[in-house]
């Protein structure tokens, strides 16, 4: 390490094996090196053990209540902290409601949107227009539910939702054919499923559509030139050339959107109007599994109420998990061999 | 998996008819529509920020702490300084184990091994924030015996780590071997080829991924509910609760006091603009390129 030498020593040649060994073992490098690597190991055994942690927290903290109720505990409908009765259907109920009705406002808008930013929009454009979809992303949960609160519920409750009573309306005659209540029906408060189920949509686009954006540009150039070449419009290639190969991974990020919606819980909790009550119309108010425990949590008075509380997290976050790893697997189908990208 | 095209007899021969064109003309008018639609919430969120919040901010909300209700005036300082406080105690933890594991996982964990982590990080990444919140709350709640700054930190570190790792991870793998080969054949050793040469070449990509990571958690609320738990007044102990940005808002936001709402709104546009310089710093960072051939 001492700049070039002009005259090599021949015993130092003879002896660069040994020197190589001495130099690997013998110096600091190989104690500094296996620490390091120790050190390492260390940060990521640090990753297993955090999820393990939150499995045996969410296990341990909950089995007072699956002793007290058992599987029970997921079809039953009283909430009642002063009886110490719990059953968590309403917010079961609720969570799968409010996220599926933001997946049906949002997936085809965030397909939309991935369409015309992949195959349409002119060049310059192509860069701000991500750009601004993924600042949706950006903004914290609580200022959309700040934003809801004041600006969306409030049209909601003048126009929005007499505008759907009057021309939706008559899918309750449907519904009490079934002794529903309909999905329009009720007084409208602005508070309720309709309003959460929105302001997950706009939460839930900017995910679904990058990773369309994404699963989209991973279909190979070709495809796209062999459909055109046939004669087929822009459309027509999109849909047979392009959204019919990459519809694997598509589905992959709607489920990742799912995932994401089962989970929120500030916006939501904002505007369900936290009611635990099982309601057939979107208008009344309603309740999720992540807001009850935001709600309660801290107040919780009794173990078993505590309990309750966390079974309900235990039960989120098997389900997240769950739905996360299928749609890893779905995005990974269409985008193996691809290049890896940054999700940024 | 590429599939071959088989609908074309569809459109082979005929010349394109009016339908044809029609739909092509609709589905991109759609695709415009949906763009536009996806734009006007945007729009509205930073327009009612800003419209709301710019009157409301002053000299007294960036210095003082909350009035009791009723009272006009009073500021979020505490809440401002409470949420630095909780991030800083975040990343001090979140950070090193983040940037670590990624360190692991693309200089070591190229095996069956690396392959458990990588998913575990992704099923970490995925955890709903609330549950993280329970999570703090059993380990450091419980043990301290009551609600701290450092309980929040610990949940912001938990929800940090997956991120930071994997950008690491994939940072890393993007430096050329031979560079890392080059450093061998001068003789420098292993960890310090990791750390002065790889890590090093990576630094900007690395730095994105904590930004990002850090955006992410910092307007995070539900972990904070029962960690940190919010504060009327000024605290900087590490074991007593915290008020923080986020945490003020909601509770701000689902008062009935007008003078709060306002309130909300002036911490909501702070909270906000924090935010997108973090998101917009991390752009520009990665646009300049962080390595040849990314992006």
């Amino acid at each position: 390490m001492t700049g070039p030498q002009p005259i090599a020593k021949p015993e130092v040649v003879g002896n660069s094996e040994v020197e190589a060994e001495h130099l690997l073992k013998a110096g600091n490098s190989y104690v500094a090196d296996s620490v390091f690597h120790f050190a390492m190991l260390a940060c990521g055994l640090c990753v297993l053990a955090l999820v393990g942690l939150i499995i045996y927290e969410l296990m341990s903290g909950s089995r007072l209540s699956w002793h007290a109720f058992g599987l029970k505990f997921f079809f039953r409908s009283e909430w009642d902290p002063v009886n110490e009765q719990f059953g968590a259907l309403p917010f079961v109920y609720g969570t799968v409601v409010s996220s599926f009705l933001a997946l049906l406002l949002a997936v085809p808008l965030a397909i939309g949107v991935a369409v015309f930013i992949t195959e349409m929009c002119p060049r310059w454009l192509k860069g701000p227009l991500a750009f601004t979809t993924e600042l949706l992303a950006a903004i914290p949960s609580v200022i959309y539910g700040l934003w809801a609160i004041f600006v969306l519920v409030p049209l909601l409750r003048q126009y929005g939702e007499p505008f759907c009573a009057r021309y939706f309306g008559w899918t309750s005659g449907i519904t009490h054919r079934f002794g529903f209540q309909g999905p329009f029906e009720g007084p409208p408060y602005g508070i309720g499923m309709l309003a959460a189920g929105i302001i997950l949509a706009i939460m839930v686009i900017p995910i679904v559509s990058s990773i369309t954006r994404e699963v989209m540009t991973a279909v190979p150039q070709q495809q796209r030139e062999a459909v055109l070449a046939l004669g087929a419009t822009r459309w027509e290639m999109i849909r047979t050339g392009v959204l019919r190969n990459a519809r694997a991974g598509i589905l992959g990020g709607v489920i990742l959107g799912l995932g994401r919606a089962l989970g929120e819980t500030m916006a939501v909790t904002m505007v369900i109007g936290n009611r635990p009550e099982i309601a057939a119309s979107l208008f009344a108010p309603g309740y999720t599994m992540a807001s009850v425990i935001a709600n309660e949590f801290s107040e919780a008075t009794g173990d078993t109420y505590l309990s309750a509380l966390i079974e309900i997290g235990l039960a989120l976050f098997i389900v997240t998990i769950i739905v996360n790893i299928l749609a890893q697997f779905l995005v990974w189908t269409v985008t193996r061999g691809t290049p890896a990208r940054t999700h940024a | 998996m590429p599939e071959t095209v088989t609908a074309t007899s569809d459109f082979a021969a005929a010349p394109i008819s009016l339908w044809r064109r029609g739909m092509n003309f609709f589905a991109t008018l759609a695709a415009a529509a949906a763009v536009v639609l996806v734009l006007l919430p945007l729009g509205a969120v930073f327009g009612y920020l800003v419209y709301k919040g710019i009157g409301s901010i002053n000299w007294a909300f960036l210095t003082q702490t909350p009035k009791p209700v009723g009272e006009a005036g009073g500021g979020m300082a505490n809440a401002i300084a409470g949420s630095a406080w909780i991030l800083l105690i975040a990343s001090s933890m979140g950070v090193p184990i983040g940037i670590g594991a990624g360190i692991y996982l693309a200089e070591y964990g190229r095996n069956q091994f690396g392959n458990v982590i990588r998913f575990t990080a992704d099923v970490l990444n995925g955890v709903p924030s609330i549950v993280v919140g329970i999570v703090a709350y059993a380990i450091v709640v419980l043990s301290q015996g009551h609600f701290s700054a450092l309980a929040g930190g610990v949940a912001l570190a938990i929800m940090m780590i997956p991120t930071i790792a994997r950008t690491t991870e994939e940072m890393l793998l993007l430096v050329p071997n031979t560079v890392r080969e080059a450093a061998y054949g001068l003789g420098v050793s292993r960890w310090r080829t990791t750390l002065s040469i790889t890590l090093r070449t990576a630094t900007s990509g690395v730095i994105t991924g904590v930004m990002l990571a850090f955006a992410r958690v910092a307007g995070e609320t539900a972990p904070l509910l029962f960690t940190a738990f919010g504060n009327q007044y000024w605290n900087w102990k590490i074991n007593q609760p915290t008020a923080a940005l986020s945490l003020q808002i909601f509770t701000y936001a689902i008062s009935p006091f007008d003078e709060w709402h306002r309130q909300a709104w002036a911490g909501a546009l702070i909270l906000i603009v924090l935010i997108v310089f973090a998101v917009s710093a991390v752009r520009i960072v990665a646009s300049r390129g962080m390595l040849k051939g990314t992006n």
